[in-house]
């Protein structure tokens, strides 16, 4: 099993932050709007420095997505920036009209996705988006894992004509991919193995990288992948690996229904009938509490993942 | 000068394509298109300086958004009179493969459309979003919208009147269509709102707002040159237009039957008798 050095422990959003800055440095038709959560959306470094081209819209993210829509006519490239929650759900016939059907290079870029917002519990834990946005047409729809990939993966979508949603998270984790290897559309192998394969997104990508040591002390060969653009999803890689390890293991931050397993699954009771156990939330809402203690209860924690690896090898 | 005559000839043409077009496949929005003819005429004819070659980006030119997407069969007429497609294609309205969708839709790159629109509220947002980019762009051009006035019952507009007057977007003319009709009634029954109480909530928000009579070119073509004649002041303009759902056609007209329904083939004959052909019928 392949070790990574944690090169630090930083929130994703961050990386967004950090991204969007070096975007407002580096491409002119940047604009960034933000509905009243600068500071949650680490937008606060854009906004000081390119001022004209950061718009507060205030709490009125259904606004947001429209005047996003038009701010694309004339060359535009916006960012808007609010939680997942109120990115997604909140707005979706916006997105669906004035983003998606419309064709409109909009980048709909949210924080605070998942159980692990925490504490404020389940109004605003959204476990749905990703099934949201990867049902419209035209879009196109990343989870990245670290601090390093959020960065590269917001850098990345400004030269992405399209929509593009792209759904990051509040707590602090472990940063541990090489900045230059994101490419949209491009899973990332975390540890070639042959007896399983686990397909995570987001937050699971180091739960599956911690499971695949526990496996690997078991004398289980586990192949890891970071599927970070959940749409399109990169069927190749997929395909390869579960050729080779002909059963399966999704991990992801979101709803069973709807999520990278449910992709995954389409894509191989299509081409490829194979075992496949899901890490996800089953059809229910989350709760208050630390992030930690949400990703035990629901079981979205490394345990979770080294379980679900057991019970779909018993399957093959 | 604006030549009315000239206008009201074109008008009278392109409530013929309307009705020919709704009749045509037999479904589609007549009253309110009928009802906004005259300033769809107006605005592509007189008031805008626009390119019919279209490009997406509208860079220099003045750019329309039509909120109320349902009075699509009026605003494919006036772009194909206007050149922006061939008149003939408005035969294919709302039929299978057409560039003509029941709505107006950016997806089959029908030119002259910018955005899609049919689910309601969503068309002021976009418009402030335009006029921004066209103040980044240092691009001297208006944004125009046109709104329904039962549409102002979504919420999302009420967050695009509050943001527009925030940012002073002041090279943004909205005109809203007070028929004071919707499909359950007359908007005052529905939801408590009327040409008179739309222009005091917008004008609380921070609008400039000017009324016209949408059925007259005249007042239309002076309200409109006085309306541009009032951007680049820090304030978005917002024109209350009354107008008739169905005008001229005496059987249609202020009522909101006609709101979403074809006219029969004698219907149809009769309608015809009362709009002269001014050009040659699609």
């Amino acid at each position: 099993m392949k070790t990574y050095e944690v090169q630090n422990i930083k929130d994703t959003r961050s990386g967004f932050g950090a991204g969007l800055h070096e975007l407002g440095k580096s491409n002119p038709n940047v604009v960034a709007l933000c509905a009243d959560l600068i500071g949650s959306l680490k937008m606060d470094a854009f906004q000081k420095d390119f001022p004209e081209r950061f718009f507060q819209v205030g709490i009125a993210e259904a606004n947001m997505i429209g005047v996003a829509a038009g701010l694309t006519i004339g060359g535009k490239i916006p960012f808007t920036g609010t939680f997942a929650n109120f990115s997604t759900g909140r707005v979706y016939d916006q997105i669906r009209q004035s983003v998606a059907y419309s064709n409109k290079n909009v980048k709909i870029c949210a924080s605070h996705a998942g159980l692990t917002l925490g504490e404020d519990g389940a109004t605003h834990q959204i476990l749905e988006d990703i099934g949201l946005m990867k049902m419209l047409p035209n879009m196109t729809v990343i989870n990245p894992c670290d601090y390093n990939q959020t960065k590269a993966a917001t850098i990345a979508i400004a030269n992405h004509v399209g929509p593009v949603y792209l759904r990051f998270g509040r707590p602090a984790v472990a940063n541990f991919t090489d900045a230059n290897s994101f490419q949209i559309g491009k899973a990332l192998m975390i540890n070639e193995g042959t007896d399983v394969s686990i397909f995570a997104t987001g937050h699971l990508v180091w739960k599956a990288i911690e499971a695949g040591h526990i496996l690997a002390a078991n004398g289980i060969s586990a192949e890891i992948i970071n599927i970070h653009t959940i749409k399109p999803l990169d069927e190749k890689a997929v395909m390869d690996s579960v050729r080779k390890t002909r059963c399966v293991v999704t991990a992801e931050e979101h709803q069973m229904n709807g999520g990278l397993g449910d992709s995954i699954c389409q894509l191989l009771a299509r081409n490829f009938p194979t075992p496949v156990e899901m890490v996800a939330v089953n059809d229910s809402f989350g709760e208050s509490g630390t992030p930690d203690e949400l990703m035990k209860k629901y079981h979205l924690d490394t345990p979770d993942v080294v379980d679900a690896v057991m019970r779909v090898l018993k399957r093959k | 000068m604006a030549n009315i005559q000239e206008l009201t000839q074109l008008a009278s043409q392109i409530r013929r394509d309307t009705l020919r077009m709704v009749h045509g496949c037999k479904s589609g929005h007549p009253g309110g298109s009928l009802g906004c003819a005259d300033f769809l005429t107006a605005l592509y004819f007189e008031v805008m300086h626009h390119d019919r070659s279209f490009k997406m980006d509208g860079v220099g030119e003045d750019v329309f958004f039509l909120s109320n997407g349902h009075i699509s069969p009026v605003f494919y007429s006036v772009l194909a009179r206007s050149g922006y497609f061939p008149v003939d294609e408005l035969k294919t309205f709302r039929k299978l493969n057409t560039r003509l969708q029941g709505h107006p839709t950016t997806a089959e790159h029908l030119p002259g459309v910018r955005i899609a629109s049919g689910s309601l509220g969503q068309g002021l947002s976009v418009a402030a979003g335009a006029a921004l980019t066209k103040k980044l762009n240092n691009d001297d051009k208006i944004v125009y919208a046109l709104m329904g006035d039962g549409e102002i019952e979504e919420g999302q507009n009420w967050e695009a009147l509050m943001f527009a007057a925030h940012h002073k977007i002041d090279n943004l003319i909205v005109t809203i269509d007070s028929n004071g009709q919707q499909i359950d009634g007359s908007t005052n029954d529905v939801a408590g709102i009327d040409g008179k109480n739309i222009e005091a909530k917008v004008r609380a928000f921070g609008w400039e707002i000017l009324n016209m009579n949408g059925n007259d070119l005249q007042s239309i073509v002076d309200t409109m040159a006085k309306a541009k004649s009032m951007t680049g002041k820090g304030k978005p303009i917002f024109i209350i237009m009354k107008t008739e759902m169905g005008f001229p056609i005496d059987f249609m007209v202020g009522s909101h039957k006609w709101h979403g329904i074809s006219p029969s083939d004698a219907e149809l004959e009769s309608a015809l008798q009362q709009l002269p052909s001014t050009l040659v019928d699609y």
